[in-house]
C-alpha cells in the first residue's frame, strides 16, 4: 500500500514522500493496533498451551499399564487405576451413538432431502439449533425424571440416553450439512432413471455425503466422550467393573471430578492421569472427524 | 396399499422399469421412518419441558414465585430459593462474555483479516477451537491446580491495597467467583471466536476492498466498516455465548466455592444454578428434588430464551447477506 497519505499532501509545504511514514497518527494508531491485536491472540492461545503441558506433565508422569487394568483406589490406599471408568465411558458413549445415530440421520435425511421446505423440517431444524446451546446438566436432570425414576436405579443405559439427547442436535445439523452438498445433478440424474426417493438417497446421497456425514458423527462422539454434567446423577459412579448396563456406572469424567476434591496425592495424581487419558480419547476422535472431514470426493 | 402411479403411467413395458410395487412400498414407509425421526427432535424438546416442569411442580406450587427472591436453602426446614444461584449465574455469566466477548472478537479478527499468512491462520484457528474439545471437568481440574494458585498474589494485593472497592472486598480463599469466572470464558472463547469468524466472513469483499480504496488504514477498515457490518453476526456469538456460559456445570460446580451468598467481590465464594444441580441433586432427598427441579426449570427457561434470541438474530442477519 503506497499510496500518499492524506494530511500530507493537505500541508503542501512538504516534499510529497510516496511512503507512508510510521510517524503519521492514522497509520501508528493503525500499527499500535496490530500490535495489540498480536498479543491479545497469543493470550488466547496460552490456555490450551497450560491445559496441555499440565496434562503432560502430571498426567504422563503416572502414565502406566496399571491405570487401564487396575481399580479405582480407596481412601489411602496407594497405587490403583480407573480401567473400569474407561469401560463405562466407552460403553456410554457407545450407547449414546448406537441411539443417537439412527435417529439423526433419519431425520437429517427428511430435512436436507425430503421436505427441505416443510414447516415440519423449519421447527425441527429451529429446535435442534436450539437443542445444541442446551446445558447439559439438564440433560442429566431430564433423564434422571424420566429414566433413573421409572426404572428405580442409576445405570450404565441411562448415562448413555443422556448423553444420546446431547449427541443428536450435532449430528441431525453436520449430517443435513453433509447431505446438501451432495450435487444435485447427480440426485436429479438418479430420479431421471427412475429411481425412487429412497433408493436416490440410499444409492447416491448417503454415500457421497458420507465423509461428512462421519465427520459429524466423529464430532457427536467427541463432544460427549467429555461430558459429565449429565453422568452425575443418571450413572452415578461405581468403583467395580461393569457387569451389566442397568447399574451404577463409572466414567473417566466422574472420576476426574471425584477425585479433584480428595485430599489424598494419589487420587489427585489419577485424576490428572484420567484427564490425559480422556482427553486424548476427545482427540482423537475430533482428529478423525477432520481426516475424514477432508476426505471429500 | 396405496396406488402405484409409476405403472400407471409407463405401463410397466420397456427397457425402464417403473419401481416395482415392493420398491414404491418401502419408499413410503422409509420416508415415513425419516419424517418420524425429525418429529422425533420436537417431541423431545416438549418431553424435555413436560418432564421437568411435572417434576418441579410439587415445588411451584409450594413455593410459587417466591422462591425466585429468597436466599435460604434449608433441607431440614423445607425452605428453598435460588435467589444466590440466579444472581451468581448472571453474574459469572456476564463477566465471562465481556472477557471471552473481547478476546473472541479480537481473535476473530485477526484471523479474518489477514494478518496471519493462510497457512498459519488454520493452525492459529485449530488451536482456539480445540480448546472447546477440552472436557470441562479438565478445565476445572487445570482451574483448581493452576488457575488459583496463580491469581491469588493478585488477588491479596489487590484486596490488601484497593480492598473498599466492592469488586475486591474479600480476600480469595480458593475456590470462587475470579477463577470460575477465567476458566468460564476461556470456555465460552471458541464459541464467540468461531461464530465471530463467521459473521466476518459473511461481509462482502466489495465492500472491505471499496474502504481500502479510499486510503482507510487496516484498522480504520476494519472497525469503521467491518465491525459494524458484521456487527449482527457479532452480536450473536456474544449471545450463543452467554447461553453456553448460563450453562456450563462441571468447572463452575469446582472452582465456584458452592456458597449460598450474593456478593459483588470477584474473590468470594458464590454458587450458578447449574453447580446448585451438580453439587447438590446426588444426595437430594424427594423434596429437595422437586426444589431442585424448579431450579432446573428457571435454567431451562433462561437459557431457551437466551438460545432463541441467539439464533434469531443469526438466522436474520445471515438472511441479510444472502439477499444481497
Amino acid at each position: 500500500m503506497n499510496t500518499s497519505t492524506a494530511p500530507a499532501l493537505q500541508a503542501g509545504a512538504h516534499t510529497h514522500d510516496l511512503r507512508r511514514s510510521i510517524g503519521e497518527p492514522r497509520a501508528l494508531r493503525s500499527t499500535l493496533l496490530t500490535v495489540g491485536a498480536w498479543i491479545v491472540a497469543l493470550i488466547a492461545a496460552v490456555p490450551l498451551i497450560s491445559v496441555l503441558y499440565m496434562l503432560i506433565i502430571k498426567g504422563g508422569s503416572r502414565f502406566s499399564l496399571d491405570l487401564f487394568t487396575e481399580l479405582p483406589p480407596a481412601g489411602f490406599e496407594l497405587g490403583g487405576g480407573f480401567g473400569n471408568a474407561i469401560v463405562g465411558t466407552l460403553v456410554m458413549v457407545g450407547i449414546a451413538a448406537l441411539i443417537s445415530i439412527p435417529i439423526g440421520i433419519l431425520a437429517a435425511i427428511y430435512l436436507a432431502e425430503l421436505a427441505p421446505t416443510s414447516r415440519l423440517a423449519a421447527v425441527t431444524r429451529f429446535l435442534g439449533k436450539v437443542l445444541t446451546g442446551f446445558p447439559s446438566i439438564l440433560a442429566g436432570v431430564f433423564i434422571y425424571a424420566a429414566v433413573v425414576l421409572t426404572m428405580g436405579t442409576y445405570s450404565a443405559l441411562a448415562g448413555g440416553i443422556s448423553l444420546a439427547v446431547l449427541m443428536l442436535p450435532t449430528l441431525v445439523l453436520t449430517a443435513e450439512e453433509a447431505m446438501k452438498t451432495v450435487p444435485r445433478k447427480m440426485k436429479d440424474a438418479a430420479l431421471g432413471m427412475g429411481c425412487t426417493r429412497t433408493q436416490m438417497i440410499w444409492k447416491i446421497v448417503l454415500p457421497t455425503g458420507l465423509p461428512g456425514i462421519l465427520t459429524g458423527v466423529m464430532l457427536g462422539i467427541a463432544r460427549v466422550s467429555g461430558e459429565s454434567a449429565p453422568l452425575l446423577f443418571t450413572a452415578l459412579f461405581s468403583n467395580y467393573w461393569l457387569h451389566s448396563t442397568t447399574e451404577p456406572t463409572a466414567s473417566l469424567s466422574i472420576l476426574i471430578y471425584n477425585f479433584s476434591s480428595m485430599p489424598f496425592d494419589n487420587q489427585i495424581e489419577l485424576a490428572w492421569a484420567a484427564s490425559l487419558v480422556l482427553v486424548l480419547i476427545v482427540l482423537v476422535f475430533n482428529i478423525l472427524s477432520r481426516i475424514i472431514g477432508r476426505s471429500k470426493f | 396399499m396405496a396406488e402405484n402411479p409409476f405403472i400407471k403411467v409407463a405401463g410397466g413395458a420397456g427397457i425402464t422399469q417403473p419401481p416395482s410395487s415392493a420398491e414404491f412400498l418401502a419408499d413410503r414407509s422409509f420416508r415415513f421412518l425419516a419424517q418420524v425421526g425429525a418429529a422425533v427432535i420436537i417431541v423431545l424438546v416438549a418431553y424435555i419441558l413436560w418432564e421437568i416442569g411435572g417434576q418441579a411442580m410439587p415445588a411451584i406450587r409450594e413455593y410459587h414465585l417466591g422462591f425466585l427472591a429468597s436466599s435460604v436453602w434449608d433441607v431440614q426446614q423445607h425452605r428453598f430459593g435460588i435467589l444466590p444461584e440466579i444472581w451468581g449465574t448472571l453474574y459469572s455469566s456476564l463477566l465471562a462474555l465481556m472477557i471471552a466477548g473481547f478476546f473472541g472478537v479480537t481473535v476473530a479478527i485477526f484471523l479474518t483479516q489477514d494478518f496471519l499468512p493462510p497457512r498459519l491462520a488454520v493452525i492459529f484457528r485449530t488451536v482456539i477451537d480445540m480448546l472447546a474439545a477440552i472436557p470441562s471437568v479438565v478445565f476445572g481440574l487445570w482451574g483448581i491446580f493452576v488457575v488459583i494458585p496463580a491469581i491469588r498474589p493478585l488477588a491479596d494485593w489487590l484486596h490488601q491495597t484497593v480492598g473498599f472497592i466492592p469488586f475486591f472486598s474479600t480476600s480469595l480463599s480458593g475456590p470462587g467467583l475470579l477463577p470460575a469466572t477465567l476458566v468460564l470464558s476461556i470456555m465460552i472463547l471458541p464459541t464467540v471466536a468461531a461464530i465471530s469468524q463467521d459473521a466476518f466472513r459473511l461481509v462482502p469483499y466489495r465492500t472491505k476492498e471499496a474502504a481500502y480504496g479510499m486510503g482507510a488504514t487496516r484498522w480504520e477498515v476494519i472497525l469503521r466498516v467491518m465491525v459494524p457490518t458484521a456487527s449482527g453476526g457479532i452480536f450473536s456469538a456474544m449471545v450463543l455465548g452467554f447461553g453456553r456460559a448460563l450453562g456450563e456445570t462441571m468447572a463452575l460446580a469446582m472452582l465456584i466455592g458452592n456458597s449460598n451468598q450474593i456478593s459483588l467481590s470477584l474473590f468470594s465464594p458464590a454458587n450458578t444454578l447449574a453447580s446448585l444441580l451438580a453439587s447438590h441433586f446426588p444426595e437430594a432427598g424427594q423434596v429437595e428434588v422437586h426444589a431442585l427441579m424448579y431450579a432446573a426449570l428457571v435454567l431451562l427457561a433462561i437459557t431457551l430464551i437466551v438460545n432463541v434470541v441467539g439464533i434469531g438474530i443469526l438466522t436474520m442477519t445471515q438472511r441479510k447477506f444472502a439477499g444481497k
